[in-house]
């Protein structure tokens, strides 16, 4: 299919081919359900609403409530205020969510429909919220969306109502599945730590069959919790692009101090989580995790010549990518090529840096690759036909590369449309580093037996 | 044959007043007119309505729905001339460029645009602020253009400023400017300024209108000149004018100036003469 990539590259700026991320509203959309009783609400038209509710579906595999302002003609002229207004009032009287988490679109965005002072002058029945973020397409990507949704949160939530904070940690997890998120919350509880995770898409986004529909699911971040974030003493936030933005309006805000970590995808990253919560709460590390991170030193060390000088190509979101460079690192793995779509800046978004960051992981480790933020897949292919490697590491659209290029293609990251249960297992925290190691390992291994001769064919590998 | 012309230029240099003074000389002499106006304030076919404040097409849109018939949005006025207001959202808010056109297409679609017409004229906002104040230039609508002016700096700015946009939609369209019209504000040496100005473009100077308290008479009593007083010396220049608008060959592609060249004109024309 992608049989036509040239080799040479030729310096584009007017287009995109293949993009590596998609809108700001779907990773909104996705962070406003990581709140118990959320409906998100996309203020636009039908279309936006509907496309990232089955995009969200098709990577989860669960239902996806949101509803919408159904923009027509008569909206993008007149503006959006009556629609708004009209939605509130009917969801509230027909769903009756606790909160209603607005976003916006392109088009609400273009005509500048102001959404604060719109939800100041809708009728909200006591007791209920309406909170929102802007999230225009045009900037960022999806993990934008998801920080601007986050700090959204923050924004009409948080609250510093002591005069002393607590003993207790905010966990903002950033553009994660929801099985991730259980798995920083089990670790998190293990370390004897009081947190706040928000927003948490586990029990919502990976809820059992029950045999009933359940418009709001059990899980989410209860509003309180979110609300006494704001007398936390600590706020980790767990990737620069996708949570340290409303980490730091927490701290401007309530005055909770903010550390940014890398997502704990691999050892060092996951090290690094453990330890500012040692640090900060003086808590003793339980066997349990010293236990787990034993585990995975072994297999590592086991595993270690499957994996030695494999050339690999990761791609994904800024966060994900920057940490799961580290952990082929320190499998000895060599990542030549990688690349986000996700731009390093974005107006009224998240900033970051991950050139600079993940040139730096190179460097220490005496490697050159290509880095770029802000790429595409179509540039990704022809470095790879440049460069060839043994892997390729990303989402489902990686699937056409790996074919044209006949490389193995380990699935990681959002949005993974054609496998199931990646959403319900981690990949953070040591028993995440390990499942993807054996992800990891078992593509390299079976590319190996499916290429050798009949008489190479090893038992034992 | 139908001509679809647009009148552009600067806020408040009289685009209104000078489009239905010379629609209403064109009527006069037997043309079937439609003026259209694509001003969010709705106030370009008052005189010629007599002062008749007619349902926009928006507000007709947002209070009525899209089920319209053109009976709705459209008023007869002097000379049996049709006249449409496509009006806009309130101030502050939604997208007026839009609104206009979305208008436009609710006019075709509504068969606004009949074989009988000879002239349909659209009075568009002072400052092309964005695409859909340019719609009556796009898509091979208006194909003529004439900008209002006169000898103030920031008037001949804003029609230089205008030239560049009909230089960007006669690229892939046939839209061309007809020329110049200057609605006098007696400013020293105007006549010749605003000719020396229409040459640099590459145009002519169609219609020097000269200042005359008659129009603002003519205004206070809603009326346009000709209907207001038929014999006084303006219906004559408006006359003029139109005769010259119905018999005008010249239609170019504009060649803007760069700023410093424009200010360079209005040393030359302008400032050294006074001194």
């Amino acid at each position: 299919m992608l049989d036509s990539t040239p080799r040479e590259i030729i310096a584009r700026t007017g287009a995109v081919i293949n993009p590596a991320k998609t809108c700001q509203p779907i990773g909104a959309m996705y962070a406003a359900l990581g709140i118990h009783r959320c409906l998100p609400h996309s203020h636009g038209s039908q279309g936006c609403c509907a496309y990232h509710r089955s995009h969200l579906t098709r990577h989860f595999r669960e239902p996806v409530m949101a509803s919408t302002s159904s923009f027509t003609e008569g909206a993008s002229v007149f503006g959006g205020s009556a629609n708004l207004k009209t939605a509130i009032k009917n969801v509230f009287t027909l769903y009756n969510p606790d909160v209603i988490a607005v976003h916006t679109t392109c088009l609400s965005e273009t005509i500048g429909d102001d959404i604060p002072s719109i939800i100041k002058s809708a009728a909200i029945p006591p007791g209920k919220m309406v909170i929102h973020a802007n999230t225009p397409s045009y900037q960022g990507s999806h993990v934008t969306g998801f920080s601007n949704m986050t700090k959204g949160m923050v924004n009409y939530l948080a609250e510093a109502s002591l005069e002393n904070k607590r003993e207790q940690v905010n966990i903002l997890p950033g553009f994660l599945n929801p099985g991730d998120m259980r798995e920083i919350k089990r670790l998190t509880a293990l370390m004897g730590v009081p947190f706040i995770m928000f927003p948490d898409t586990s029990g919502s986004l990976d809820s059992p069959m029950s045999g009933q529909f359940n418009m709001f699911p059990k899980g989410g971040a209860r509003v309180e919790a979110i609300r006494d974030s704001g007398n936390s003493s600590l706020t980790l936030a767990l990737g620069e692009y996708a949570a340290s933005d409303p980490a730091y309006q927490l701290e401007r805000k309530c005055l909770v101090p903010a550390v940014v970590l890398r997502t704990p995808i691999g050892i060092q990253a996951t090290d690094a989580l453990i330890m500012a919560l040692r640090q900060h709460f003086v808590a003793e590390v339980p066997d349990e995790i010293e236990e787990e991170r034993g585990q995975l030193v072994d297999i590592m060390t086991d595993l270690h010549y499957h994996f030695h000088g494999k050339k690999v190509a990761i791609f994904g979101d800024p966060d994900i990518v920057a940490s799961l460079t580290e952990m082929v690192l320190s499998l000895g793995m060599k990542p030549v090529h990688l690349l986000t779509g996700t731009p390093n800046t974005s107006l009224g978004g998240a900033q970051g840096n991950f050139e600079a960051t993940v040139t730096a992981m190179l460097e220490d480790a005496g490697l050159a690759g290509r880095v770029k933020a802000g790429g595409d897949l179509f540039e990704l292919h022809q470095w790879i036909k440049n460069e060839p490697v043994d892997l390729l590491i990303g989402n489902t659209y990686g699937k056409y590369i790996a074919r044209a290029e006949d490389i193995p293609l380990v699935r990681v990251g959002f949005p993974i449309l054609d496998r199931g249960v990646h959403s319900y297992l981690p990949v953070v925290g040591y028993r995440g580093a390990l499942r993807l190691m054996e992800m990891i390992d078992n593509a390299l291994q079976d590319r190996v037996d499916r290429d050798a001769r009949d008489e190479d064919l090893e038992l034992i590998m | 044959m139908m001509r679809q012309i647009a009148i552009y230029g600067k806020g408040g240099i009289g685009k209104s007043t000078t489009t239905q003074n010379t629609v209403a000389a064109l009527a006069e002499a037997g043309n079937k007119v439609m003026v259209v106006g694509c001003d969010p304030k709705g106030d370009s076919t008052r005189l010629i309505l007599h002062g008749l404040t007619q349902k926009t097409v928006l507000d007709t849109l947002r209070d009525e729905g899209e089920d319209i018939e053109l009976e709705d949005i459209m008023r007869v006025g002097f000379g049996d001339t049709r006249c449409v207001e496509s009006g806009g959202p309130e101030p502050g808010v939604g997208c007026a460029g839009r609104g206009i056109i979305t208008s436009i297409n609710l006019l075709e679609s509504l068969g606004a645009y009949t074989p009988e017409l000879n002239y349909v004229f659209y009075d568009v906002l002072g400052d092309v602020v964005c695409g859909g104040f340019a719609m009556p230039i796009r898509e091979g609508k208006a194909k003529e253009i004439y900008i209002v002016a006169s000898g103030e700096l920031m008037a001949l700015y804003a029609a230089n400023n205008i030239c560049k946009g009909i230089g960007k939609y006669a690229q892939s369209g046939d839209v061309r400017l007809g020329g110049i019209i200057c609605n006098s504000r007696n400013v020293d040496n105007e006549h010749e300024l605003l000719k020396a100005f229409a040459e640099e473009l590459g145009s002519q100077l169609l219609h020097f209108l000269p200042r005359d308290n008659i129009v603002q008479r003519a205004e206070i009593n809603k009326k346009t000149v000709i209907d207001y007083d038929q014999d006084c010396n303006q219906a004559g220049e408006y006359r003029e004018l139109a005769g010259k608008m119905a018999e005008n060959q010249m239609f170019v592609v504009p060649k803007p100036m760069t700023q410093d060249r424009l200010e360079e004109l209005m040393m030359d024309y302008g400032i050294l003469d006074s001194l």
